[in-house]
């Protein structure tokens, strides 16, 4: 099965999951990920799953993971277009995805990833260009 | 898993639970089934992703087995009726394994808590040495 195409826009990383993914494919996504970050020198990461017709807790561990990793890198991660079905399935499920940000649509999801650069900036320096 | 009316059975198919690709093949076949029984989004949603939560665990810790999904009827009721079996080494603690956050493995443990509360009717049989059946409905209310 092919794998999923990791763009890079600016400092950011963008990924549209447009298959149903099986658990391997996941896998391999999150390790891509996280050396994309490190090599692009990226930002902020951004997942479409406006494709997804299931987020099982499989695929919500691996956003989880994401996540994770990129705050360590120094990344922010945030995850958008999820189906209103998925979300409703996912938090009965148990699942409420605590420490992955979220927008509701692309344009919401890098202004979100743009603030949250800013915000950190003071902190601890900006990552050199 | 009847109550009062007799549980017809309209239509049912085995699918193998070998891999983890056959997890993806178990959400389609399921999300076909929940179609063709009427169910809205958000129902065909929670079924299949009960069915991927449980097909995982037959993949992962019965070391692969079967998955039966039949369309039953109980009255004017029709529903999806999935049955998961494998032979594996089967649970010995059903309790400790159906709470939350509980794992013998490295997931959330999430998997049978959260695909019962997806289920309308949610039954598990398993013995150390004698495989796990795992049987979960979901009615078109």
């Amino acid at each position: 099965m092919a794998e999923i195409p990791v763009l890079k826009i600016g400092d950011c990383l963008l990924v549209s999951i447009q298959v149903d993914m099986h658990d391997r494919l996941a896998m391999e996504l999150q390790d891509d990920l996280t050396n994309r970050i490190v090599s692009e020198r990226a930002r902020g990461v951004m997942i479409d799953i406006s494709a997804l017709e299931v987020v099982d807790s499989f695929i919500g561990r691996m956003l989880n993971n994401i996540a994770a990793m990129s705050r360590v890198l120094d990344a922010v991660t945030v995850v958008v277009g999820m189906r209103p079905a998925v979300a409703i399935t996912l938090v009965e499920l148990g699942l409420s995805l605590t420490g992955v940000r979220t927008a509701l649509n692309v344009d919401k999801g890098l202004d979100l990833i743009r603030k949250a650069i800013d915000d950190q900036g003071g902190a601890f320096g900006r990552r050199e260009e | 898993m009847t109550k009062g009316a007799r549980l017809v059975v309209e239509k049912n198919e085995t699918v193998a639970v070998r891999s983890s690709d056959d997890v993806v093949r178990v959400r389609q076949a399921v999300r076909a089934r929940a179609i063709e029984v009427g169910f809205g989004i958000v129902d065909q949603t929670k079924l299949v992703t009960a069915a991927s939560e449980i097909a995982r665990n037959t993949v992962d810790y019965g070391g692969g087995g079967t998955l039966r999904i039949e369309i039953v009827r109980e009255g004017v009721r029709r529903g999806v009726q999935l049955t998961f079996s494998d032979n594996g080494p089967g649970i010995s603690d059903i309790k400790a394994a159906m709470t939350d956050g509980y794992t013998s493995g490295s997931g959330l443990g999430l998997g049978l808590s959260g695909a019962k509360r997806l289920s309308n009717e949610f039954s598990i049989e398993s013995a150390p040495g004698k495989g796990t059946t795992v049987t979960l409905a979901r009615w078109k209310l």
